[in-house]
């Protein structure tokens, strides 16, 4: 349950991180979610690196169905992934969830050792 | 709290955030690249995605409305001129930022700064030569001649507001994609980017000469022979201004030098130098007819600039429609007004005049200092040394220092020899007519709100440097055109060669006088050809009182002069038959000469065959034509056979005869001395050569068979290419034929740039299209929409949009501005 809130407390922060800060608010937001909600390290970065793997992979995913691929295709053979979108959308939420997971485990940090 | 493993962790993890926060090596900042709400993903427009909505826009003055139709070219309906050029600034830098700002980098010298010092230090070369070239100079001196011009100054503070209004309120996911790919930020636009991007066009125009290859020629060959190498004439052109019209006599007459023969066409010194230049074939083609010529006795221009086929395209299309004009047409990002277009009255377009107006001197300096040179029997102290910093990405800043000399700045020197490995200890002082202080963008201003042949002319006056073709037509009837620019008056061979610079009397001495340049205006009332028309041929015959200089291609001109002066009761389908016309007349001249000379004995069974199909071939360069890679590979190795062995002994920077010489001299003379190979005891012919270079084609032919490119359109390749030159944002291998000497001159990376036609009839009928898309973004799906009907040759009606059409289905979205703060 915790495990759960957690993660999606931290997709929620990011999300709305995203819309002030810049791209590295997702830190911000793992980092003080693991802080306030006390999990074991291995958990909290499973939630940290959960939610920004989903967050991500799910705007991407959002983004590049409207556009028709048009620019993830390019993007994708710049980088390059082959031109597979598909392919660019999992790199994208990869690299967020390391931020994510990362920033997670380091709040986690914060508390003692459970009991 | 677990400090160790706290402290660990967030070590770990700052530093996977610093590195997804930078850029490392060609690697984009991953972090800031990707996130879906900053990077990439927020420039992948949804495909259907509205551009209604209501601005405030601080900059201003009344409310104007912009309706964009289905394709994104956008309707502007403003109050007043100021506003409209306003609004222009605001949609240019909303579909096109990225590109306008990247061609004022390239122009100020500035691309190492974002992309880096190049593979061998090129970019770096480039930027250098650009800054010693003068092109800020040249920007900035433009810059105060603009603002001296009330109207100029006015229109490009707004448009400069209106670019920078953009700016300002743009979000870190709106920035352009290339931004994000490159890291870096806009800075604010100016009126001197502008400048500079005029200077641009000074640059990529009238910014290439033979100069230095001409005099490492004349330091090789004979006089008899560079007169055969470089002719001063093409027998086959047709001028601009047709053969046997009368010249007043010269205004300036030109004294040559008392030293030029002994110092100058004599002077045997070669130099090493490697210019960096724009592309050769930036020319185009215009033309305009006479009513008498068309089915529905109104004239008809055409336009179609050849310039590098770019994505982001190098043009924007728009309507513009104020109290005082209504004009259509294609815009410059960077740059206020519609550059090629028609208004409610007339019509007009461009082609590059090819006048060679950029001379070198050779610099006499007193020592390594270079503070003093020899002029005029005396040392003389430079004019100005300026030292020019560049910020090179990744790396620290480079300096240089550049001398002024009375000519110019001094171009190249033992610090700098432009992009060729050797160095050099000789210097050369640059002087190019772009670097003198003029105002262009008068002449574009004042051609929207054009009404008939005088303003015109009054307009054209304000334009000094590209020199350029203005056609013009209208419809009262009235067709002319100008070859308009300033032009130095040359004595004859002056600056073809690289020229003394230890006195003045190398120097220019006069411009040609504005009402000498060639033009020809087409009255009613007398008896006339029915058309004006321009293809960068040379605009005269040689009874024209002066010297012009030999760079000038033949062949599109002849063509569409020959193709006009058939037709009759001409219609705008007409026009854009003969504006796409693949038929390659320069292959018609040479074809017979190839057959007349081949000895098809010596052939084995694969080139007796393609032979057989160069035969057959009916001069067309359409896509899937193999004729044309036949003889393009045949005349390249006729070149090599004929040229080859007299140039490979020199190392020196060279150039090659032009095509048109070579065929002009073999047809005049089948012993052309250049045929036999001084490598060998025997004395070749003809018939050996052409023969050879045949066989030598097929090998080439059969290996193009197996890669699947001996069909024209594969061969050739057309791309329309990213400014950056990345595939991945390109669209390749597009199947359009044509070629170089084709009306339809599409060539790999260059060719027709915006294909407009205009019947000036009550209600205007025109056509346009170019190889690109409204939007910069090749994210949107209106990045590349024109590009594959411009392949096919098809055209897309022009939709001037009334009053009355704001609900006309065609409009898609609206955008309503008004003045306040946002």
């Amino acid at each position: 349950m915790k495990f759960l809130i957690s993660t999606l407390l931290i997709a929620l922060l990011s999300f709305v991180s995203g819309l002030y800060l810049p791209w590295w608010g997702v830190a911000l937001a793992a980092f003080l979610v693991s802080a306030l909600v006390p999990q074991r390290p291995g958990l909290s970065f499973l939630s940290g690196f959960l939610a920004l793997f989903l967050l991500w992979a799910l705007l991407a995913w959002s983004i590049d169905a409207a556009n028709n691929s048009i620019l993830s295709k390019k993007i994708a053979e710049i980088l390059p992934l082959g031109g597979n979108p598909y392919l660019l959308i999992i790199v994208t939420a990869f690299v967020g969830a390391l931020v994510g997971g990362g920033a997670a485990l380091t709040g986690s940090f914060i508390h003692r050792r459970a009991r | 709290m677990r400090i160790i493993p706290f402290l660990l962790s967030l070590l770990i993890t700052a530093a996977l955030i610093f590195f997804l926060d930078n850029q490392w090596g060609k690697l984009p900042p991953l972090g800031k690249f990707l996130s879906p709400q900053h990077g990439i993903w927020q420039n992948a427009e949804p495909v259907n995605k509205s551009y209604t909505g209501e601005l405030s826009l601080p900059g201003l003055k009344e409310r104007a409305s912009v309706y964009f139709d289905e394709y994104l070219i956008p309707h502007v309906y403003a109050n007043s001129e100021v506003d409209a050029c306003y609004v222009q600034g605001y949609l240019h830098a909303k579909f096109r930022l990225w590109q306008m700002e990247f061609q004022t980098f390239a122009a100020a010298g500035r691309l190492s700064e974002v992309l880096g010092p190049g593979e061998d230090n090129r970019i770096l070369k480039y930027d250098r030569s650009m800054r010693r070239l003068g092109m800020v100079d040249a920007a900035e001196k433009a810059v105060v001649k603009m603002e001296e011009d009330s109207t100029t100054k006015r229109d490009c503070d707004a448009y400069t507001a209106g670019v920078n209004d953009y700016i300002r309120n743009l979000k870190s996911g709106e920035l352009p994609l290339e931004y994000k790919l490159l890291n870096y930020q806009p800075e604010p636009w100016s009126n001197l980017k502008t400048a500079l991007f005029v200077k641009y066009m000074a640059f990529d125009l009238a910014g290439r000469d033979n100069d230095f290859e001409m005099t490492n020629a004349k330091s090789i060959f004979s006089k008899e022979d560079l007169a055969k190498l470089y002719p001063a004439v093409v027998d086959s052109a047709d001028p601009i201004v047709p053969k046997g019209t009368h010249f007043m006599p010269p205004g300036f007459v030109p004294k040559p030098p008392a030293t030029a023969d002994s110092l100058y066409f004599s002077n045997r010194d070669s130099l090493t130098a490697t210019e960096m230049k724009p592309e050769k074939s930036n020319g185009s083609n215009n033309w305009a007819v006479s009513g008498k010529k068309t089915l529905k006795g109104r004239p008809i221009l055409c336009s179609d600039p050849h310039l590098s086929t770019n994505l982001p395209a190098i043009w924007y299309q728009m309507q513009i429609r104020t109290p005082t004009y209504n004009v259509y047409g294609v815009s410059f990002p960077g740059a206020p007004y519609i550059v090629i277009g028609f208004n409610d009255s007339c019509a007009w377009g461009v082609t590059n005049a090819g006048r060679d107006v950029r001379d070198y001197y050779a610099i006499k300096f007193k020592d390594n200092s270079r503070r003093e040179y020899w002029f005029n029997n005396a040392w003389r102290t430079t004019e100005q040394r300026r030292i020019d910093t560049f910020k090179v990405k990744g790396q620290p800043d480079v300096y240089d220092t550049v001398a002024y000399t009375v000519f110019g700045p001094v171009m190249y020197d033992p610090s700098f020899n432009g992009f060729a490995n050797a160095t050099s200890d000789h210097s050369y002082a640059v002087r190019w007519k772009a670097a003198d202080s003029s105002n262009e963008l008068a002449t574009f201003g004042r051609l929207q709100s054009a009404a008939n042949y005088d303003d015109y002319k009054e307009a054209l006056e304000h334009f000094k440097c590209p020199g350029q073709n203005f056609v013009f037509a209208s419809k009262s009837g009235q067709v002319a055109i100008w070859q308009q620019g300033d032009f130095p008056a040359k004595w004859k061979g002056q600056g073809l060669y690289v020229m003394p610079g230890e006195d003045s009397s190398y120097m220019w001495q006069g411009n040609i006088r504005p009402e000498e340049n060639p033009h020809m205006i087409l009255l009613d009332d007398e008896p006339n050809r029915g058309f004006v028309s321009s293809a960068n041929q040379v605009p005269v015959d040689t009874s024209y009182p002066y010297f012009l200089g030999s760079d000038f291609p033949p062949y599109r001109g002849l063509e569409i002069n020959r193709r006009l002066a058939q037709m009759n009761a001409i219609t705008p389908a007409d026009m854009i038959k003969l504006q796409t016309d693949n038929y390659d007349v320069f292959a018609e001249m040479a074809k017979p000469l190839l057959l007349r000379n081949i000895q098809e004995s010596k052939l084995d069974d694969a080139g007796k065959g393609y032979l057989n199909q160069f035969k057959l071939w009916r001069l067309r360069n359409d896509t899937a034509e193999q004729g044309p890679v036949i003889f393009k590979y045949w005349w390249t190795h006729l070149q090599e056979e004929i040229y080859d062995d007299e140039f490979a002994k020199s190392t020196l920077p060279l150039m090659r005869p032009f095509e048109s010489t070579l065929l002009e001299a073999l047809l005049k003379d089948s012993t052309y001395s250049f045929i036999d190979n001084v490598n060998t005891p025997e004395k070749e012919t003809l018939q050996q050569v052409v023969t050879t270079a045949f066989m030598r084609s097929v090998p080439d032919l059969i290996q193009a068979g197996k890669e699947d490119k001996l069909a024209w359109g594969k061969f050739k390749d057309t791309w329309a290419r990213h400014l950056l030159r990345l595939p991945a944002l390109s669209r390749m291998h597009l199947p359009i034929g044509g070629g170089t000497h084709c009306i339809n001159a599409a060539k790999q990376f260059h060719g027709p740039s915006w294909r407009m036609i205009v019947q000036l009839t009550d209600k205007t009928e025109a056509y346009g299209v170019y190889p690109g898309g409204q939007s910069g973004n090749p994210g949107s799906p209106y990045y590349d929409t024109f590009v594959d009907k411009w392949a096919a040759g098809d055209y897309y009606p022009i939709w001037v949009m009334d009053m009355g059409e704001m609900r006309d289905k065609r409009i898609k979205w609206t955008m309503h501005l008004k003045p306040g703060n946002q």
